[in-house]
């Protein structure tokens, strides 16, 4: 229940990545998400990333939503 | 960089003073007005009514991208004299340094201040320079006062809102901010962000002469856009809509703001005004700081209603609305 | 910004409350438990845009808010040691205890840091070998498992003079008391997406296998919001009632193992105190044995006796049983520049979206 914001992976050294959050970057602790590759977005809460964001689950989300906007 | 660093013998007033005042004070600042040293300036009289403001600057760091605390303190008094409608002429330069300040440091601030004193067409006029005690301040604080004849034909204040005017933004909201809290231990991000930090008497006259019957002109710097407008709207006993989905923030800030849990309505800008302008007028005004480099982003962002008295509305940006109150107590960033 | 942004696309939202608009039948009341989730409501104005008939009330999800006086009283006593350096996130600093707040304490002189991180309280302690630094360990499950990991470090580098004051909650067994509680009716759950990006859908099942109440795991984008309210509303509508995650982008049934054995490397669960809901069984940690001398409560500290003020209704606002409103107290003298409680301190407590609101 608290603030997490996505990033993307841009750099990675041993357990920290470099994320970028809309342009600015900042360093993060993969500590709770080790398996995360440079490309991939992270869920970032107070310094570490929590999970990694599944672009594809967030795509289908997207299109279910336009489709249930849609249907009225 | 030399070693060099303030005394307190450079505040008393003495030979040190003095060395100091030749030495780095003038040759940057010099005009005919300072020149004689005199305990007071003497400045000719003139027609009209005269705005006089002052301003003290306690920023840290006293670096930042963007800008400096010189820089700062000549942008905040020329925009609050710009603000009323007045041309900035003169300022004053109060400095009170901690002992120990690097002398280098010192010469890049009153540097900064030449340089951005020219652009804006001031004059600093008189001036005084204090040396605490290691501690007693935290490295160096400015104050400056500023006085500019108000130009006929305007009525700039925040009680002259009136129901069915527009009001504009000249571009980004909280780049300041964002850019000194980047400098800031604990934050550590890396970005472009830059202070918006400029002086706005260029843009302003523009604006004035093309739409004379502008009703109010303010700059948000601390408490944000947010607080500036609750302030007007409690001063003409209005009501004011603004359309999120009009409001300019940067990617970055907001990706910063999110973060943190900060919101840019309430952020600072050293750099940004608000117009409030009659029905009609918006458009005009719209092109004209558009053409300005200081309002190339501008946007005409929401309305004065008469509903709603003394309270500021956001429609959010998926067609809801909340209440867009002053800041409260200060924006501590959240986790939660 | 990716992931965020096209989660806030107003057509789309346009689209999703006729949707709900044409699905609901009836009055529903709907809590969301988790204290982002009240702010993201209140920032995008959703309330004010649902049809009437649906009513949310917000739960006890604002770790800031049910964090008991007593936690604060005992940060405040350590404050005024003078070896101490306290670290915090922002949320704590204006949350009064009973008698003052770490922000006035900090005005007074104490060394009080905010951070963002808990390894910033570890780079802190590092940097002060010659002081205690404490660390104010409150949040829910998406932050213990960044807690546990500064313990972990902590341990393993050897540092001796990092302490923790644990005030962490779980909420799954909140939702228990509150569900047995005969006070508020609540007809489903709005449940915590990140929260549950951690602890995976497991813990929830109860809600619907004893209670028969649905729950959606839902985002916190505009967006996020409306379709977990959508679900939630359609399951009500045909009777059903089971645990669905609307945020499937992080959220998956398993949660994040990693985190979770984090977390149980350094805690056990432990029953804890939450202001407005008592004593809860399993609702907070204790630290295992081999951690023990990280825990701040060790210390010899004298705290003052908590005192809450008496017409201070926090609590049965936490529990959705009334609203701010009710409250004597509320804006006459309970207002953001003076909290009474820390319902009006927190952005997310309920009773200071109120004053915000109205």
């Amino acid at each position: 229940m608290c603030l997490g914001i996505p990033g993307r992976v841009v750099e990675i050294e041993k357990n920290v990545a470099k994320v970028d959050v809309g342009g600015f970057l900042r360093d993060i602790s993969l500590d709770l998400c080790p398996d995360v590759s440079i490309g991939e977005y992270v869920l970032i809460h107070t310094g570490f990333a929590i999970q990694k964001v599944d672009e594809k689950e967030a795509e289908e989300t997207l299109d279910l939503l336009i489709k249930m906007a849609e249907g009225i | 960089m030399s070693e060099e660093k303030i005394l307190l013998a450079h505040g008393s007033g003495g030979k040190l003073s003095h060395d100091l005042i030749k030495q780095i004070f003038l040759p940057q600042l010099a005009n005919p007005i300072l020149e004689p040293l005199d305990d007071s300036a003497e400045i000719m009289n003139r027609e009209g009514h005269l705005a006089f403001t002052t301003d003290s600057y306690v920023v840290n760091p006293i670096f930042f991208p963007g800008g400096d605390i010189g820089k700062l303190a000549v942008c905040g008094t020329v925009n609050d004299l710009s603000m009323i409608g007045a041309t900035p002429s003169y300022l004053s330069l109060s400095l009170i340094v901690e002992e120990g300040f690097s002398i280098d440091l010192l010469k890049q601030i009153i540097s900064s201040i030449h340089e951005v004193a020219e652009q804006a067409g001031v004059n600093i006029v008189t001036g005084d320079t204090k040396v605490v005690e290691h501690g007693a301040a935290d490295q160096l604080f400015i104050n400056t006062a500023g006085i500019g004849w108000i130009r006929s034909g305007v009525n700039l204040s925040g009680v002259n809102a009136k129901p069915g005017d527009k009001i504009l933004l000249s571009g980004h909201l909280g780049d300041h901010e964002m850019a000194v809290l980047s400098q800031r231990e604990g934050f550590k991000f890396q970005s472009e962000l830059k202070s918006d930090c400029a002086p706005l008497n260029d843009l302003v006259r523009k604006m004035l002469d093309a739409c004379p019957s502008i009703r109010c002109m303010r700059d948000p710097t601390r408490g944000g856009l947010a607080t500036t407008l609750n302030e007007i709207a409690s001063m003409s006993n209005v009501g004011i809509v603004i359309e999120e989905e009009k409001v300019p923030v940067r990617e970055s800030v907001r990706g910063i703001s999110e973060l943190l849990g900060l919101d840019p309505l309430y952020l600072a800008n050293e750099g940004k005004l608000i117009a409030i302008c009659p029905p009609n007028e918006e458009e005009h005004l719209l092109d004209v700081m558009r053409d300005h480099p200081l309002g190339r982003d501008a946007e005409i962002i929401g309305k004065v209603t008469e509903e709603n008295r003394k309270k500021v509305i956001l429609h959010t940006l998926i067609g809801g609305h909340r209440i867009l109150d002053m800041l409260t107590g200060g924006q501590y960033p959240r986790i939660c | 910004m990716k992931f965020v942004d096209e989660f806030r696309d107003k057509e789309i939202a346009e689209g999703l409350i006729q949707r709900i608009r044409k699905t609901s039948t009836h009055p529903i009341q709907l809590m969301e438990v988790c204290g982002t989730h009240t702010v993201s409501i209140f920032r995008y104005g959703i309330r004010g845009i649902l049809p009437e008939q649906i009513q949310l009330i917000s739960g006890p999800g604002c770790p800031v808010c049910v964090t008991p006086n007593g936690d604060i009283d005992l940060a405040i006593a350590l404050s005024r040691q003078k070896d101490v350096i306290i670290t915090t996130f922002g949320d704590m600093m204006r949350v009064p205890g009973s008698t003052s707040s770490l922000q006035k304490e900090k005005a007074d002189g104490r060394d009080i840091r905010i951070i963002y991180s808990s390894l910033e309280a570890l780079k802190i302690a590092k940097e002060h070998l010659e002081k205690k630094v404490v660390f104010l360990a409150i949040g829910f499950e998406t932050t213990s498992p960044t807690i546990a990991v500064a313990i972990l470090r902590a341990k393993e580098e050897g540092l001796h003079n990092l302490f923790f004051l644990n005030s962490q909650k779980r909420v799954p067994p909140a939702l228990i008391a509150l569900l047995q509680s005969k006070q508020v009716r609540i007809d489903g759950f709005i449940l915590p997406g990140h929260v549950s990006t951690i602890i995976g859908t497991a813990p929830y099942q109860f809600i619907a296998k004893e209670f028969g109440r649905p729950a959606v795991v839902t985002g916190f984008e505009p967006l996020d919001i409306l379709q977990g309210i959508w679900m939630l509303v359609k399951q009500i509508e045909e009777n059903r009632a089971t645990v669905e995650i609307q945020y499937r982008r992080v959220v998956h049934e398993e949660g994040n193992p990693i985190a979770l054995s984090k977390i149980y490397e350094v805690f056990e669960k432990d029953e804890s105190r939450w202001r407005g809901l008592g004593l809860i069984p399993d609702s907070g940690y204790r630290f295992k044995e081999s951690y023990k001398e990280m825990d701040v409560r060790n210390l010899e500290v004298e705290v003052e006796p908590p005192k809450e003020h008496p017409e201070c209704l926090c609590g049965e606002v936490l529990q959705g049983i009334k609203s701010p409103l009710e409250c004597r107290l509320f804006k006459k003298i309970c207002h953001p520049e003076n909290p009474i409680g820390p319902c009006m301190v927190s952005i997310e407590g309920t009773c200071f979206t109120y004053f915000k609101f109205q």
